[in-house]
């Protein structure tokens, strides 16, 4: 008998409510407010006079079954096993009952899940695939990840920053996830290497050079094969035409660098969403641990911490003291490369009188 | 079953070390049992050592669909051309979505678990960016069999390539004060009436629907979507000026002055003699700030609804940007108002597929056509909450004004 072929249901998005803890489905909507107890926990109340705590914790977001198993465990044996995740990874167990609140952070600490990244903390850094699964990475994520949240466990276990700290890393300048308080991605510094023999059989040419954001791409011969080429002047070292054309290969172990980029924010408090900007680049790509990066971070989050007022984002506190100040403050570089030259650069000159001194 | 002896990583063992919880204790403890993490384990390494990946992509797929599994191949091949880490040369990656709001019961995440063992290497990233569970690492063969495994419990693969992705919702009404609207019903309602632009990827480019359920917008959804939705309101900001008192007997006049009062990005709060907190509704952008501050005194209004924008990316080509406001203001209550979303939409979606270019994202299409075309061709009117400011530009031709200006008179006359 010939075998059916299993087609795929396409049940889309599932539905949450089987799975929502039953406080949450029972108060659906009906929440009143909230506050937190202690860094990692928040506790709601409902109109309903319901209660609900949440201890969150970071994960390695990168997990093994065994790890997934053990936070299952955890659930379980100490909290109401129902949990959730969060944007950046942090598993939340939620609870109706206050007392299990503490029993279940002693748990999640004693089995190495750190609790936190509430409020005012540095919360666990979002990232992307990088060497690990990536077909187009500069450099790790999760290490690189690894490395700094091991430099930051402080602040992701208390609530001492200024407002939250949101960081993100790229592996690649396509920049797969959004803008940062402070955000570490990389930067290549020389135009793509190319492989002429490979690009023939590989590449779509025509896909290539509308891909490149300054055209500085074009179809040639090279050797007798069909190729590219690239005008290096014009050249941002960009890597866009590497995804679609390998033999463009970007990725150096010397000259692909790290650049930091600070004061990205997405939520509406106190200011429009802001975009992240360049504050030092050429920072050497050096694993496992990439102390060069880890101490910049921690000279700028040290400035932020000391300088900026209650609630201000990382943004809103270089908006008001300025830019002059915050390369006085961390001591980095101002350089030809900080003033801008792309499309809307006008608006990023200081068009105004306004000078602090 | 104990796997073959593992590689000597000494770069990711220096990983092991710090307080942070480990992804490379993790991989070791598959690998104890795993040839996969094995070899994974040892590509990962010489990557370290010779900061270079060695990955490529090619073509997987579950029967049906035409995305949703990101393909892994090694390229890290001895002279022979044979696979130096061979049980790690295919490596694949099923995206698969999460319940909205990614809610789980344990029972759920041990099932995902046990299918992972059996078909793949053990690595779950709970999440990836895109919103996703990613089930990572698992051979050509095996994709099938832990896509039916999954999809029999009620699980799908979510978006790759130029397609509509899968989308997020925040936490919202299931547990936050703030929310606006029900998150994860309109994360669903859009996402799902998008099936087949998901599993048969045909559009332009990728295409992402992203829900906040209000301004602060923690799923980032202003930036990292191409149609945003966030919850907002019309009407005054709830204010229990008895709980406003508390706060201001708890922190201080001045504390409230200083990072409530004079935070307000449109001067609409004033503190009374009495300690309650005058708020000037009409001149509030819902930023939410003074909310966020003082929760318990404060919260948004119960005229509840969303507001749309359309157009946010990240880098590639032109830069980043965020999304337009297109619709300031609908309700989300009654099924209709669900089907009208849906039908915007649509709407937007048949525009971009119809007239963006190849690898063209929305947002880089409507810098490229302007607003207003974009606006016509979707059926959209415009409106001033579109523009943070009018034109400063005097280079427009504009001899028919008056009938645009008709049109204004014309919808305000329609509204009343």
């Amino acid at each position: 008998m010939a075998e059916q072929l299993r087609m795929p249901v396409e049940s889309g998005v599932p539905d949450p409510m089987p799975l929502m803890h039953p406080t949450l489905k029972a108060n659906f909507g009906n929440w009143k407010y909230h506050h937190r107890p202690r860094p990692g926990v928040l506790h709601h109340v409902s109109h309903s006079g319901d209660n609900v705590w949440t201890v969150r914790a970071g994960t390695q977001r990168q997990m093994d079954v065994a790890t997934i198993r053990k936070l299952c465990d955890i659930a379980d044996e100490f909290a109401d096993s129902h949990v959730r995740f969060t944007i950046r990874s942090n598993i939340e167990y939620m609870v109706s009952d206050e007392s299990k609140v503490k029993p279940l952070i002693d748990k999640l600490n004693q089995e190495g899940f750190p609790v936190g990244g509430t409020g005012n903390s540095v919360t666990m850094i979002s990232h992307t695939q990088g060497w690990l699964h990536c077909d187009i990475p500069g450099t790790d994520a999760s290490g690189v990840v690894k490395a700094l949240m091991d430099e930051l466990y402080d602040e992701f276990v208390n609530e001492r920053m200024p407002n939250r700290v949101h960081m993100t890393t790229s592996c690649c300048q396509i920049n797969c996830g959004g803008q940062g308080d402070i955000a570490i991605n990389v930067q290549h510094t020389k135009p793509p290497k190319i492989d002429h023999d490979l690009v023939a059989n590989a590449c779509e040419r025509p896909t290539v050079v509308a891909r490149c954001p300054v055209a500085a791409i074009r179809p040639a011969m090279i050797e007798g094969k069909p190729s590219l080429e690239v005008d290096e002047k014009k050249c941002i070292c960009c890597g866009a035409c590497y995804p679609p054309c390998p033999p463009m290969q970007i990725n150096d172990p010397e000259h692909s660098k790290l650049a930091i980029w600070v004061g990205g924010k997405h939520s509406n408090a106190r200011s429009k969403p802001m975009f992240h900007k360049l504050v030092v680049s050429d920072i050497p790509n050096n694993p496992p641990r990439w102390p060069e990066a880890a101490a910049i971070i921690k000279k700028i989050l040290r400035s932020y911490q000391d300088d900026a007022r209650d609630w201000e984002r990382m943004g809103d506190w270089i908006e008001r003291i300025g830019w002059p100040r915050f390369f006085e403050l961390t001591g980095l570089p101002f350089t030809k490369f900080h003033i801008d030259d792309w499309r809307g650069a006008r608006n990023s000159l200081n068009a105004s009188a306004h000078i602090r001194f | 079953m104990p796997s073959k002896k593992q590689h000597d990583t000494p770069n990711l063992d220096q990983l092991e070390d710090g307080p942070w919880p480990s992804f490379v204790t993790g991989l070791k403890r598959l690998a104890d049992e795993n040839d996969m993490a094995v070899d994974l384990l040892g590509q990962l390494e010489t990557s370290y050592q010779t900061k270079m990946g060695y990955w490529k992509g090619g073509t997987v797929g579950v029967r049906g669909y035409g995305g949703g599994v990101i393909p892994r191949f090694t390229e890290l091949k001895d002279e022979n051309g044979q696979a130096k880490f061979p049980d790690a040369a295919e490596f694949h990656t099923l995206r698969v979505m999460p319940p909205a709001g990614m809610h789980y019961d344990t029972d759920t995440l041990r099932k995902m678990c046990d299918v992972w063992e059996k078909h793949g290497s053990g690595l779950i990233a709970l999440h990836g960016q895109s919103g996703d569970i990613m089930f990572q690492g698992c051979s050509t063969d095996n994709v099938q069999p832990a896509f039916d495994e999954l999809n029999e419990m009620g699980f799908d693969l979510g978006g790759a390539g130029p397609a509509v992705r899968t989308g997020m919702s925040c936490v919202g009404a299931a547990r936050c004060e703030h929310s606006c609207a029900n998150e994860q019903k309109i994360h669903r309602s859009l996402v799902n009436n998008f099936m087949d632009d998901m599993h048969r990827p045909s559009l332009p480019y990728k295409f992402k629907f992203k829900v906040s359920g209000c301004p602060n917008d923690c799923m980032n959804s202003i930036h990292r979507s191409d149609f945003s939705v966030i919850g907002t309101w019309r009407d005054d900001i709830r204010a229990d000026q008895n709980e406003v008192v508390n706060f201001v007997n708890d922190k201080g006049r001045k504390y409230v002055i200083d990072n409530v009062v004079s935070r307000c990005p449109t001067n609409a709060l004033s503190l009374n003699d009495d300690d309650t907190l005058d708020i000037d509704n009409r001149n509030c952008v819902r930023c939410m700030h003074c909310i966020n501050v003082m929760t318990k005194a404060l919260s948004p209004g119960v005229d509840k609804g969303i507001s749309v924008l359309i157009g946010g990316k990240r880098t590639l080509k032109i830069g980043d940007s965020m999304g337009t406001v297109i619709i300031p203001f609908m309700k989300m209550e009654t099924e209709e108002d669900y089907e009208k979303l849906v039908g915007i939409a649509e709407d937007i979606i048949d525009f971009f597929a119809e007239n963006a270019l190849e690898h063209e994202r929305t947002g880089e299409m409507i810098e490229r056509i302007g607003l207003v075309n974009f606006l016509e061709g979707v059926g959209i009117d415009v409106d001033p909450h579109m523009i943070s400011s009018p034109r400063q530009s005097s280079y427009v031709r504009m001899d028919d004004w008056q009938e645009e200006a008709d049109k204004w008179q014309q919808r305000k006359v329609a509204a009343e």
